[in-house]
């Protein structure tokens, strides 16, 4: 075997790498193709300014909802190997915990509706991300210590068991006492005068979320409220004219997200590139090693679980808690589901990749269809779609297809999922590595090439192994 | 060797001894609520005797789908998440056969076809039920079994054999693929709606007395009784009784062996989806009779039952996830004496994470299931 | 701190001894050419720097000795002679089937002791009961005078027993530098909040790069430094088996447990693995090697235990060994 060759195999290799490496230029390239297609598809359909923003505010969203909840899983499937099939329940506990401890006080005897303890919504935040990570440890701590497969079945069953608790009339509505003491012999240890009526679930009707508007709240927190208006006044009379507040409210949500998912990337980079990232990509590779080598792999995978269960919760509470209202179906498993295919499609194990995935993800296979079913019923006067697809087919037989067409388009939110579903398994025949999953992000927090910067191939010269 | 060293030291440090007694408290908690409720007569008996009656046929039905799951689970080693949705497919293309039979010349082919999608046809009025339309329900039966087969035999082909290779998770993973591309296919097909699917209304019914009361049963309920019990016999004596029988049974009773051996051939695992895949579309047909009810979840919504079941069985017993599928059927019926309603499932969730926590290997097997 | 063993060893079986310890010293000169000056003072450096550090220690090269790892078992305060690994009464059955069967024996400091015996004789489950990996029926394991009967593989390897596994395990999508980053023991990074925290992060950095120089040294005294950014499972088997060793070594053992070392080693890359076990003999590690290969025991070790179907069958020098008619009539009866 020539050295030679040897040295200039490892120096493609790392030509390679480097230019990998420019993971900005790669994440900037897909994301301003992805949305270059969305403008350019609009145009051409013939789609107004105010219709153009609103895709691109809609596009930013899921980019930055599946950005973020691909990151958090890549943490524990990616880096350790934990098999979470279970997201959605994470996210549904933080989204929830939220709407009950920021939601207004209703009147006792008043509307059907539910309140809550008309907390600030950073409270409520804060609490549903920490209630996140307790439930993360209640799953993790006895359950890490199964297979793989046995940890999907258990945690897709939690999520089941939390949206059954969602829906469920016994947490529906409860009636808060006025006062809540706590005596102990004879002492009164405190009291507290809740300001909340009744709290619950809401059961199967959901929960109104009646808080302030989050982006409201936020901007006023940051006194750029005002300022914000002022813009809002400064499009209306330059560029669109109707009411542009909610498409702007849109956009900033959007960029906000971008913003989180920078963070959570920017937090798990330097958990992954760390000792303690090291540990967990051990654990993944072969457990019993990495307890032979003296890590207490326990501690790991329940720190990265609890870890990562919060962060999914957060991520549940940035997606649902713009929204009017939340209901348990939105909780099924179909997001986790969403979510794998994200991570999947990036590759598991690298970072940059999970934040491609989730763009990719939600750009062609989320977003995708639903865009193109809107372009071409904006663009096309199109009648009314058969009501099943007996009607639909029916008319092929004298050779008109209009009536599938229009039945395909109107069910495209289903469709989307048997494509999603063939995607994976295509993936996993041809690509199960992903975009980015075989590539090399060094667990480390330091560049770990020879100190001194020696050559390599002085020593190589001495070996007597063979390669295989 | 591995694994078992991996399993001896995890249940080593799992800390048994507090979960243990929390689990013998809840038993000697949920056993006084239930004598002394049926003391005080704050249970009634019928109503003990209805739920339990329920809870059995729940459990024949998964422990029907059960024994295919377990087969492949073992054989293929990776656990089908699509094996859910296999069974909705069998309940469709068997509930249209039995459509089209029952209600052909009065109705248009297409409605029957895709079984009253979005209301065109009612199976109440067209009669469909074991007495009414007893050549509708039989060929139904069947054709529901054979469809299923076709089906799994041709997602084989095609998915999982090209990756019969990887490892069990990357199996698994594809069959997640598969499920949603089956179920979102069904809803296209048939539509979103969850449809009656018998005449509810004219299945003939004994009441059964017993003491303060009375519980009813159905022919449906017969026929879920005979159907299953038949079929699992079948099992039984095929597994018994040939040649290829004994293979399989070999295979999934002691995998070293069958490491040893090498992968087990094609034709063993055709046999499996065969035999699995059959049952699972007779099952589905079949639970979809008794309830009388079809939507394009239902076999999702069970599979989770089912996996339980098999788990509480030991995965490769087909006897384990029969008994597996009357505990676990058992339990989400039954459990409403302690609990909401609304957490029947749950409560079976539970025991099976139980029993994942404390036995992997399942109660009804002394054997490892590495 | 070269004892009397060694002359003991050398004295009964040097006939047929391919390798002597003399021509093993000079094979590792490759290592000494770069190393030795610019490694000892950035290490003398980095311990000032982090005194924070509760590893510190274990990075420390006291003298500019040819092996990197010259501090470490002089740390152990073993005194020669004693024996760090006491086994006694060790039991383990298998469903019905004994696999070990009251198995009981010492390990003397700074030797090498071979494990034989045939196949199923129960050498790897008692490697398995002494780290940690099964937990025996009955028995105890004393390492260093404390009892580690029951502990945690982690525990275990903590305290200065490292071992390494039969067939080579490594982490196969994490380059041969991430799997030598991860053992050594004490990484303040290991910890979460400190990983991430930017005060605390410069710690782990600084941490890190002073690991980074005895990983270095290792690897090029393990002669795989080549390989340093290939993913371990691109490894041959030998060179996994080498990567392994060191890895094995960065735990800053006092005792290392070789399963199987030379199992699918080609014959000049077995020579090298020798050559440095021997060498970390030398610099006072002691070896307990589980081998199948008679011939390499008998040649190599100081000491060798026979077992055989779960006992020990014989415990003496390679001359007993091959002397006794129990072992002879165990290898040519039993199933070899």
């Amino acid at each position: 075997m020539s050295d030679e060759t040897d040295a200039d195999a490892v120096d493609v290799r790392g030509r390679i790498d480097r230019l990998l490496d420019g993971d900005a230029t790669l994440v900037l390239a897909v994301l301003g193709a992805i949305y270059l297609a969305y403008v350019l598809a609009g145009v051409a359909f013939g789609y107004g300014l105010r219709g153009q923003l609103n895709s691109i505010a809609n596009l930013t969203f899921y980019i930055g909802v599946f950005g973020m909840l691909a990151l958090a899983l890549n943490l524990h499937w990616g880096y350790t190997g934990l098999f979470n099939i279970g997201i959605v329940g994470f996210m549904g506990i933080g989204v929830y915990v939220t709407a009950l401890v920021s939601k207004p006080p209703v009147a006792q005897g008043g509307a059907a509706q539910v309140g809550g303890f008309g907390l600030p919504l950073g409270v409520g935040v804060v609490a549903g991300v920490v209630v996140a990570a307790l439930f993360g440890l209640l799953v993790a701590l006895p359950a890490l210590r199964l297979r793989a497969d046995y940890l999907a079945i258990v945690t897709v069953a939690f999520s089941e068991i939390v949206r059954f608790t969602m829906m469920s009339r016994t947490f529906q509505s409860y009636t808060v006492p006025d006062t809540i003491d706590l005596t102990v012999a004879g002492v009164q240890l405190f009291s507290f005068d809740p300001a909340a009526d009744t709290v619950g679930l809401g059961g199967g009707g959901g929960l109104i979320l009646n808080y302030p508007d989050p982006l409201e709240a936020l901007l006023r927190t940051l006194f750029l409220w005002e300022p914000y208006l002022g813009f809002v006044g400064f499009v209306q009379r330059t560029l669109i004219s109707n009411n542009p507040k909610p498409v702007i409210d849109g956009l900033v949500y959007g960029l906000l997200l971008l913003v989180g998912v920078g963070l959570f990337y920017l937090l798990l980079s330097r958990v992954g590139k760390s000792p303690f990232g090291r540990v967990l990509k051990a654990i993944r590779e072969d457990e019993d090693v990495a307890n032979a080598l003296g890590k207490d792999t326990d501690r790991f995978k329940l720190t990265a679980f609890v870890l990562g269960s919060a962060l999914m919760g957060l991520g549940g509470i940035l997606w649902y808690s713009s929204r009017g209202s939340i209901t348990p179906p939105s909780f099924r498993p179909n997001i986790t589901f969403f979510i794998w295919i994200a991570l999947i499609i990036g590759g598991a194990g690298s970072n940059t990749g999970s934040f491609l995935g989730g763009a990719i993800f939600a750009g062609l296979l989320y977003e995708g269809p639903r865009y193109m079913k809107n372009l071409i019923e904006t663009a096309f006067e199109l009648g009314d779609a058969p009501g099943n697809f007996g009607t639909a087919v029916a008319p092929m037989a004298s050779l008109d297809p209009v009536p599938f067409v229009l039945y395909t388009l109107d069910s495209v939110s289903q469709l989307r999922l048997v494509i999603m579903g063939v995607v994976l398994v295509w993936l996993m025949h041809n690509r199960p590595e992903g975009l980015l999953g075989h590539r090399k992000e060094t667990a480390s927090s330091v560049d770990l090439s020879r100190p001194g910067g020696r050559d390599a191939n002085d020593a190589a010269a001495a070996d007597g192994g063979e390669k295989r | 060797m591995n694994i078992s060293e991996t399993y001896v030291r995890y249940r080593r440090s799992l800390g048994e001894e507090p979960l243990a007694i929390g689990v013998v408290l809840v038993a000697l908690w949920m056993a006084w609520t239930l004598v002394s409720g049926l003391a005080t007569g704050g249970i009634r008996v019928s109503s003990l005797a209805s739920l339990v009656w329920d809870g059995l046929l729940r459990g024949l039905i998964i422990g029907l789908a059960g024994i295919g799951l377990s087969m492949t689970y073992s054989i293929l080693n990776f656990a089908n998440f699509a094996h859910g949705d296999y069974l909705t497919s069998g309940a469709f293309a068997g509930m249209a056969t039995s459509y089209l039979i029952a209600g052909i010349g009065e109705n248009s082919v297409g409605a029957l076809l895709l079984v009253g999608a979005g209301g065109s046809v009612f199976g109440g009025a067209i009669g469909i039920g074991v007495t009414t339309s007893p050549v509708a329900v039989a060929l139904g039966a069947i054709v529901a079994g054979a469809s299923t087969i076709a089906l799994a035999l041709a997602i084989d082909r095609f998915v999982y054999k090209p990756i019969r290779d990887e490892s069990g998770i990357a199996l698994l993973i594809t069959s997640i693929g598969v499920a949603f591309a089956l179920r979102y296919l069904i809803q296209f097909v048939f539509g979103a709606g969850v449809r009656g699917t018998t005449a509810a209304g004219s299945v003939p019914r004994v009441n059964v007395p017993a003491l303060d009361g009375t519980f009813r049963i159905t022919a449906h309920d017969v026929s879920l009784i005979v159907v299953a019990g038949g079929l699992m016999l079948g099992v039984h004596l095929l597994l018994q009784r040939t040649k290829l029988g004994k293979a399989m049974r070999a295979m999934s009773d002691n995998e070293d062996l069958a490491r040893i051996t090498g992968i087990p051939t094609e034709q063993v695992i055709r046999t499996t989806w065969i035999v699995g895949a059959g049952l699972t579309g007779v099952a589905g047909y079949m639970f979809v009779l008794w309830k009388g009810t079809l939507g394009f979840n239902d076999g999702w919504l069970l599979l989770l039952l089912v996996f339980a079941a098999v788990i509480l069985g030991g995965i490769g017993s087909i006897y384990g996830a029969i008994g597996g599928g009357i505990v676990i059927g058992l339990t989400a019926s039954v459990s409403v004496i302690w609990i909401p309603s609304e957490f029947g499932r749950a409560a079976a969730f539970m025991v099976m994470i139980v029993i994942l926590l404390f036995k992997p290997s399942g109660i009804f097997s002394g054997r490892t299931t590495a | 701190m070269s004892e009397s063993d060694d002359t003991t060893a050398d004295g009964s079986a040097s006939t047929d001894e391919p390798l002597e310890d003399t021509p093993t010293e000079n094979g590792s000169e490759p290592v000494e050419d770069g190393s030795p000056s610019d490694v000892g003072s950035t290490n003398e450096n980095s311990t000032d720097e982090s005194p924070e550090t509760p590893a510190g220690d274990s990075m420390t090269i006291e003298d500019g000795s040819m092996t990197p790892e010259g501090g470490s078992p002089e740390d152990a305060d073993v005194p020669t002679g004693s024996t760090p690994l006491e086994v006694e009464g060790l039991r383990k059955t298998f469903g019905g089937i004994v696999a070990v069967d009251d198995v009981s024996f010492d390990v003397e400091a700074g030797t090498l002791t071979g494990l034989i015996g045939p196949n199923g004789a129960g050498k790897s489950t008692t490697f398995n009961l002494i780290t940690g990996m099964l937990e025996p029926d009955a028995g105890t394991v004393r390492f260093n005078g404390e009892e580690i009967t029951g502990l945690e593989p982690h525990e275990i390897a903590n305290q200065g027993l490292a071992r390494t596994f039969q067939i080579a395990r490594e982490l196969e999508e994490m380059t041969v530098l991430e799997n030598m980053m991860l053992a050594p023991k004490g990484q303040i990074g290991e910890s979460l909040w400190r990983s991430v925290m930017p005060i605390t992060r410069e710690a782990v950095r600084e941490q890190e790069t002073e690991q980074l120089d005895r990983v270095w040294e290792v690897l090029e005294f393990f002669e795989i430094d080549h390989l340093a950014d290939e993913y371990a499972g691109n490894l041959s088997g030998g060179q996994r088996k080498l990567l392994e060793m060191a890895r094995a070594l960065l735990t800053d053992p006092d005792m290392l447990l070789l399963d199987e070392p030379f199992a699918g080693v080609n014959p000049s890359l077995e020579k090298r693995l020798l050559e440095h076990i021997h060498e970390l003999r030398e610099e006072g590690y002691t070896f307990l090697i589980v081998e199948h290969d008679m011939d390499l025991i008998m040649n190599n070790c100081e000491r060798v235990i026979v077992m055989h179907q779960g006992r020990v069958l014989k415990d003496g020098t390679p001359a007993e060994i091959k002397e006794s008619e129990e072992v002879i009539e165990a290898y040519l009866g039993g199933e070899v």
